[in-house]
């Protein structure tokens, strides 16, 4: 007979829960908060790598050996490093397109449809402005591929604050039709007839593509990602449009009680987002591809996602959890080759730390040590 | 080029599509629906149906008999839904983004497994010829329907009648309309949301068996195309009502026939954008009978989508 009434006392807001302990008076509470941020997660991983572990044991496979070649595959040479630092440059832009919008408490999940055309329209954009000085048709690319992302996500957003459709079911069906969208326009009207095995659109031009950064292979994508990180933070953390967002995903009814303009504010970080995915997209083409094909949708869009939880919407903290997530995929290669494993296991792992750093919300406000503590005396 | 016999046997493609097309989205849909009930939505349905798929292929294969294999997806995506379940009773932890992270999770387990499986040829479902008193070979492969399609309708009215008549069903809706409620009555929550989602994810495993069994009939990586996440906005669509998703499946599986129809009379243009006309109804659907500001009718009252 206790168990409903422990599950209802659980399940009532923390504040009827426990007398509040007024922060103002714990030195230690910013500390004790970041400890809590910081320890949650790490437990999370260290319990999905057990997790993963345990499965490669009952497989027959030594756990040892994975994580040293994740670590060969992943950072143990300059060409590996390079190798995850170059998968991890369209992840930082995919993962704020996630975790922009989660400020007002959206998931949006959608990211690979804004990924693709993104990358087509700037493919366009070069094409129509061809002879033009490089940097006239990178600007060009640029602003194609944010501003298509921008409008195809920031559609989710419209939707959402207009007419309250769910945002995760509307993200995804527009990320199908932008896939379908971008395949008929790739293998149909803009096709080039020479792409016999590999449908691709006509080239950019090797006088347009972006160089790699000086001294490395590293392409400047790496660099944008991480400006754009910390412009994310700034915005997000320092202004008042970003305090706006939080309020509102913090408690919708507050924000507009207060007056914020909620519905503008959705459709602005939906749009700003999905901006940084077709900015990935352009990435892709101008610094990788040279042209718009199939290989644009490598699920960078699906992998952001995860980034952007495992960061919890944090874009400071995704810049080491996209280097991560690349290192992980960069690792899929070796894995193969030298245990037999299948591809698919890296999805493998990818869900189990998705699962357990999901699951270790709960353990926040549960652990004493992080709360705030009463020292009036 | 369009005449009169090319419409008619684009209109009998698509009349056998959508028996076809429309069973997994059933399945899923029924499954949903009964998750949702109880005030908890679940996304990794979508992972369910490719290890429901994944499994009763390999069952079938290794031991010679489908149904074994339908009873193993049931029993695989029971297992995958009763975790979303039990991890989303924890304090804090969205059903949206854990859906999120079970479907990539069941995904990859379904791929990680499934490799060996992508060669051999498993033993599929038995049809039924329906089209028995017909001499047009296509009236009578379109009307060789698979079994589980009426199991699904069999499970949809059973399905109402459960959620409409009985004490079970009762209970599971009280979970799901107010929390408040149900505490007061002292119903075990956690515990009718964890079997309501297990429950679920079954008729969702169901849902990949046929995937791989009946049609398309084969197991490989691309075999799913978001059927489980669109399960969610037909549940929207159906408000609430197992007998509405009949209606809703038919229709999404006649969007999603519609360019495999077009192609048999020698339409290959727009292939792509064909294929796309599930997700396009789809949205349609939403925009069309979400209002704003107003809770739909039948909408459980604590389902987060809603707030």
């Amino acid at each position: 007979m206790t168990a409903p009434q422990d599950a209802a006392l659980a399940s009532r807001p923390a504040a009827l829960r426990a007398a509040p302990v007024p922060t103002n008076t714990d030195r230690f509470y910013p500390l004790r908060r970041t400890m809590e941020a910081l320890c949650a997660p790490v437990a999370a991983m260290l319990l999905a790598a057990a997790a993963f572990s345990l499965f490669l044991l009952v497989l027959g496979k030594a756990p040892a050996d994975f994580f040293d070649l994740v670590w060969r595959g992943a950072f143990g040479s300059w060409f590996s490093l390079q190798n995850t630092l170059q998968r991890a440059s369209p992840l930082l832009l995919t993962a704020l397109c996630a975790a922009l919008p989660a400020q007002l408490g959206l998931v949006v999940i959608g990211g690979e449809g804004a990924v693709v055309l993104g990358g087509l329209a700037a493919t366009v954009a070069a094409l129509l402005s061809a002879g033009a000085p490089p940097l006239v048709v990178q600007v060009a690319m640029a602003l194609a591929g944010a501003g298509v992302g921008a409008v195809w996500m920031g559609l989710t957003g419209l939707l959402r604050a207009k007419r309250g459709i769910n945002e995760t079911i509307v993200s995804l069906l527009l990320a199908y039709i932008g896939l379908a969208l971008f395949n008929h326009l790739v293998e149909g009207p803009l096709r080039d007839p020479a792409s016999l095995n590999k449908p691709s659109t006509y080239g950019i031009g090797e006088a347009n593509m972006l160089g790699p950064l000086p001294g490395t292979d590293l392409h400047p994508g790496l660099a944008i990602g991480a400006v754009a990180c910390v412009l994310c933070w700034v915005l997000i953390s320092k202004t008042s449009i970003g305090f706006a967002a939080r309020i509102t995903g913090g408690n919708l009814r507050a924000a507009q009680l207060q007056g914020l303009p909620v519905a503008r504010l959705i459709v602005l970080a939906c749009a700003l987002g999905g901006a940084f995915a077709g900015l990935a997209g352009m990435i892709e083409v101008a610094a990788v591809h040279g042209r718009a094909n199939a290989s644009l949708a490598a699920g960078y869009g699906y992998t952001g996602i995860l980034i952007a939880f495992l960061a919890r919407h944090n874009p400071l903290a995704i810049m080491p959890m996209a280097v991560l997530l690349g290192g992980i995929g960069a690792a899929g290669g070796l894995l193969q080759r030298r245990m037999g494993l299948p591809d698919a296991t890296v999805m493998v792992l990818q869900g189990m730390i998705f699962v357990s750093i999901l699951t270790s919300e709960t353990l926040y406000g549960r652990i004493k040590w992080f709360q705030p503590r009463d020292t009036r005396r | 080029m369009i005449d009169a016999a090319s419409v008619s046997t684009v209109a009998v493609a698509m009349l056998a599509g959508s028996l076809r097309v429309s069973t997994p989205f059933l399945f899923v849909s029924l499954g949903e629906c009964l998750t949702e009930k109880s005030g908890r939505i679940n996304l990794g349905n979508e992972g369910v149906l490719v290890l429901g798929a994944m499994v009763a292929y390999a069952i079938s294969y290794h031991t010679g008999s489908p149904w074994l294999g339908v009873l193993a997806a049931a029993l695989a995506g029971m297992l995958l839904g009763g975790a979303h379940g039990a991890i989303c009773a924890l304090t804090r932890v969205s059903d949206v983004a854990m859906g999120i992270a079970i479907m990539l999770a069941g995904t990859g387990i379904a791929f990680f497994f499934g490799k060996p499986y992508v060669q051999p040829t498993a033993p599929l479902l038995p049809t039924i010829p329906l089209g028995f008193w017909s001499d047009l070979p296509q009236v009578k492969s379109a009307l060789a329907v698979s079994p589980l399609f009426f199991i699904g309708i069999l499970a949809a009215v059973l399905l109402h009648w459960v959620l409409r008549t009985t004490r079970m069903g009762l209970r599971v809706r009280i979970v799901g309309d107010s929390e408040d409620a149900a505490r007061a009555l002292g119903l075990p929550i956690a515990r009718i949301r964890l079997l309501a989602t297990a429950a679920g994810s079954g008729l969702a495993g169901i849902g990949g068996a046929f995937l791989s069994l009946c049609y398309p009939g084969s197991w490989n990586e691309g075999l799913s195309s978001g059927q489980g996440l669109m399960a969610v906005a037909l549940v929207v669509f159906s408000r609430w009502n197992p007998l509405t998703c009949i209606a809703a499946a038919l229709l999404f599986g006649a969007a999603g026939a519609l360019g495999p129809s077009l192609q048999t009379v020698g339409v290959t243009q727009g292939y792509y954008l064909f294929y796309a006309a599930p997700y396009v109804v789809t949205l349609v659907i939403l925009v069309l009978t979400v209002l704003p500001g107003r809770s739909l009718r039948g909408m459980p009252g604590e389902l987060s989508i809603g707030r």
